[in-house]
């Protein structure tokens, strides 16, 4: 039987990176075929080419045994090739009946074409058991149901081959497992698969084959079920992964931040967090696990500052911290940061860094107020060698402080903003997704630092969507599930069954 | 490809340039159009504006008006506010001044009127700014909207108050001459060479600023919130930086600097307010905030070229009636377009041609 896709020989370079270098393999028909490779490995690059986004420099590329050149994704289209992005291609405020219809219109006569599409929607729901109400807005749908919107628009464009980016990022444990039997029917349906992620455990878990990529060349396609975790995470970093990293016994000290009736009510009267309560002792790392959307960033927020809770007492070391009174949250982390609160927030690029500033200028970022010398001006010199070390003790590369840092790679900007926040001594260190688009050697790296601060008796409040991160990091785990605490528990008691129960917001004990 | 892969000389000095040059290019096609000869056009120009003395004094006066001007948009910019009202706060900046000059200027000698009339052009600048300001931070009122109303409003304010200020027997709709104890010393007591040019003193404190303006925005902690604010809200936010502060404070420092270029023209060389006195000053600014990219040295440069554009092409519309007079104002809309509106406009083509020579 002919391979759905073949690439022969693929490279592609952007000025001094070579994003793919003779990339050769192919994808057999009716598979399901995970590529894995940590960031810049060229796996996007891949994908893109393959979608009409970027031509490959040289190389030859097969679809259905048939030699094709795709310009552009209307070609890829049409040649049966859909995509389903990490971040979703969708109108919020529009029916899934005109999102599938979008670019599709066909005419002037809407209404009738509107009737027609409705009814091959309905059929195609039928068929792949997609529970989708076509007349359903996207804003009223879980994020878990806009995907299946996005899978059901490839479908409705007649697509044969499905590539799929990070599908699972946004899902709980559940909405995974239901997104897989839908994978599973397409299969049996005869259509072919790919799928992009960096979780070992759902390529074991889905897929035929996995092709390994690391550097822009593939360095490893081998049949699932003659594999193993630790030979792909070996193969991806080129060498072996440490997955247990050293940790002092738990001895927790004072409590440092303590959390009472907490909650926050939006301006349209939703209520995004709902009383909650807990603390984080000196020396412990506490996980907040849950899928991303259900209050986690609104706490985060609160407890740096950066947003003003409804009600509620937040105490840092015994004092009230200082959100009572306040119109708004206009210059308040200032003062949070003043009591000793660090934070590494989870959106970077929006709120952690400057993109336009160089790496030095980034370096001090919320810290400006404490290197004025008279008249307040800035001390170059001492921001300079800061950043140096800065750099040097947390192997940035290229460690260049006057690069923009939007230049760096996703894990280097983690590094930089790490460095900054780990420099300031926090009594208490709020991480939010520490990890997220960030290479596996990094992500160690990262974790061994959080764990050192932990050790030296500093109180760790972690939020992540990745329960493996959970794991590796906390002693202690809270579930969070629309805006509540559902469900604490400690680490040797690590059921992720369980947990996935809990951040689908049920109670079982 | 983004315009910040550029190396800095190519963003900085070889896009300004070749946008600059497009729109004169525009411009010359035009000067034929209606009949004349570009290249002579030009030498009119240049020699009018830059080679005769006296030509350069007028071309450095019309100068320290744009550096402030300038100046005023620029630091806006730097917080990502976009001040179009600049030509009001001049207009109440002399406001300002006339009113502590016409209260003083009997009584005081020179060296505390001028300092105080100064003072007082930048502090009623900087208050017709602050509504923007407080508008656009605590109301979410953009700026822009503000501002360009403000502008309406000082120029009818000063309609109606120029014409009390009008004393008994004058044709001309200005206030009374100030005493001189209130006229700034000019510059060609020390250059003669300059002949009767109203260059003053204004000139000198225009560099100052200028200089000011660099190191605060580069140098100081105030400076580098001012930058994060004006580049990323969110993280501004995050670093503890107040938002509306800033916003606050600087559009009231823009609205000062942009009261502090009534100075030249009103204390340097008509010496009694008289209506429309900006004449458009302050949307110059605009042009040359843009066109120097924010910078002290991008703003000094545009601003002697717009003073010479206007000081050559007056002499040019005299030399050449086929030129009206009006062409100043098509080229400086050419130079806005190019440099603001397009200014990315040769950054694929420069890129690329960077790149086939790095091979």
């Amino acid at each position: 039987m002919q391979p759905a896709v073949e690439f022969q020989h693929i490279s592609k370079r952007f000025g001094a990176v070579q994003a793919n270098r003779d990339v050769s393999f192919s994808i057999a028909s009716g598979s399901i075929h995970g590529v894995i490779g940590e960031n810049g490995a060229g796996k996007s690059t891949l994908m893109s080419i393959l979608y009409g986004y970027y031509q490959a420099d040289s190389g030859k590329l097969l679809i259905n045994g048939q030699e094709q050149q795709i310009r552009n994704s209307h070609e890829a289209i049409v040649s049966g090739i859909g995509m389903v992005h990490q971040h979703f291609m969708l109108v919020e405020n529009m029916t899934v009946l005109d999102n599938v219809m979008l670019g599709g219109e066909g005419g002037f006569r809407l209404a009738q074409r509107r009737k027609e599409v409705e009814v091959t929607l309905r059929d195609i729901c039928k068929r792949y058991n997609l529970e989708v109400d076509p007349l359903d807005k996207i804003q009223d749908l879980s994020v878990g149901v806009q995907q299946r919107v996005e899978i059901l628009k490839q479908i409705y464009r007649s697509a044969n081959i499905l590539i799929l980016d990070e599908p699972t990022a946004v899902l709980t444990v559940q909405e995974t497992a239901s997104l897989f039997e839908v994978l599973r029917l397409f299969k049996e349906q005869g259509k072919t698969i790919i799928l992009i992620t960096h979780k070992l455990q759902e390529i074991l878990e889905i897929t035929d084959e996995v092709t390994v990529m690391r550097g822009g060349t593939v360095v490893g396609s081998v049949v699932t079920a003659e594999t193993n975790k630790e030979q792909l995470a070996e193969l991806m970093v080129g060498r072996p992964i440490e997955t247990q990293l050293p940790r002092a016994a738990y001895a927790p000290g004072d409590t440092v931040l303590d959390v009472k009736g907490l909650n926050l009510i939006n301006d349209q009267q939703v209520s995004l967090l709902k009383d909650l309560n807990f603390n984080i002792r000196a020396g412990e790392i506490v996980a907040i696990a849950g899928v991303s959307g259900n209050g986690q960033s609104e706490l985060l927020e609160i407890l740096s500052g950066m947003r003003l809770p409804s009600s509620g007492t937040i105490t840092m070391q015994g004092k009230t911290l200082p959100y009572a009174g306040r119109k708004d949250a206009d210059g308040l982390p200032a003062v949070y940061r003043d009591r000793g609160i660090g934070h590494v927030p989870e959106d970077r690029l929006r709120d952690a860094v400057v993109k336009n500033f160089s790496v030095m200028m980034n370096s001090f970022l919320g810290y400006q107020k404490k290197l004025g010398k008279a008249f307040g001006l800035l001390d170059y010199k001492q921001i300079l060698s800061n950043c140096n070390e800065m750099l040097r003790k947390f192997d940035v590369r290229p460690a260049d402080p006057h690069l923009r840092i939007a230049l760096l790679s996703g894990g280097n900007q983690q590094k930089v903003v790490m460095a900054r926040e780990i420099d300031a001594n926090p009594k208490l260190m709020l991480v939010g997704q520490p990890t997220r688009g960030v290479d596996i050697g990094t992500i160690e790296s990262l974790h061994a630092r959080l764990l050192a601060m932990r050790d030296a008796g500093v109180a760790i409040l972690l939020v992540s969507v990745e329960l493996e991160e959970v794991r590796a990091l906390a002693d202690r785990i809270l579930v969070m599930s629309s805006g509540a605490i559902t469900g604490e528990l400690k680490v040797e008691e690590f059921d992720a069954t369980r947990i996935g129960l809990l951040m689908g917001g049920l109670h079982k004990h | 490809m983004n315009q910040a892969d550029l190396p800095r000389w190519a963003s900085a000095i070889a896009l300004p340039l070749l946008n600059l040059l497009s729109a004169l290019l525009v411009a010359a096609g035009v000067i034929y159009l209606l009949g004349e000869s570009p290249i002579e056009s030009l030498q009119i120009l240049i020699n009018a504006a830059v080679l005769d003395p006296e030509g350069l004094g007028y071309t450095l006066f019309y100068a320290a008006t744009f550096i402030f001007t300038g100046l005023s948009v620029s630091v806006a910019m730097q917080a990502g506010l976009f001040n179009i009202g600049s030509e009001g706060q001049m207009y109440i900046g002399g406001l300002g001044l006339t009113l502590l000059i016409l209260a003083l200027d009997t009584h005081l000698p020179g060296w505390i009127l001028i300092p105080l009339a100064i003072a007082s052009s930048a502090i009623f600048g900087a208050a017709w700014a602050f509504l923007p300001g407080y508008l656009q931070a605590k109301r979410g009122s953009h700026v822009v909207v503000t501002t360009i109303m403000f502008n309406f409003i000082a120029a009818n304010l000063m309609n109606y108050l120029i014409i009390l200020m009008i004393p008994d027997g004058q044709q001309n709709p200005a206030s009374r001459l100030f005493a001189d104890s209130s006229w700034l010393p000019k510059l060609n007591s020390v250059f003669p060479v300059l002949g009767e040019t109203p260059l003053n003193i204004s000139f000198i404190l225009a560099i100052l600023a200028l200089v000011i303006y660099g190191v605060a925005v580069w140098r100081t902690t105030w400076g580098y919130q001012l930058r994060a604010t004006g580049l990323n809200q969110h993280a501004a936010h995050y670093a503890g930086i107040s938002i509306k502060k800033t916003i606050i404070v600087t559009m009231m420092i823009s609205g000062a600097l942009a009261g502090l270029a009534a100075v030249n023209s009103v204390m340097g060389s008509t010496h009694y307010l008289n209506l429309n006195f900006p004449a458009g000053a302050g949307f110059i600014g605009i042009a040359i905030a843009l066109m120097g990219r924010q910078h002290p040295i991008g703003i000094f440069l545009s601003s002697i070229l717009f003073g010479a554009l206007i000081q050559g092409g007056f002499d040019l519309s005299l030399e050449k009636p086929n030129i009206p007079p009006e062409t100043f104002i098509f080229i400086q809309g050419l130079i806005i377009l190019f440099c603001g509106a397009m200014e990315n406009l040769y950054a694929p083509a420069l890129s690329a041609l960077l790149k086939r020579k790095e091979k």
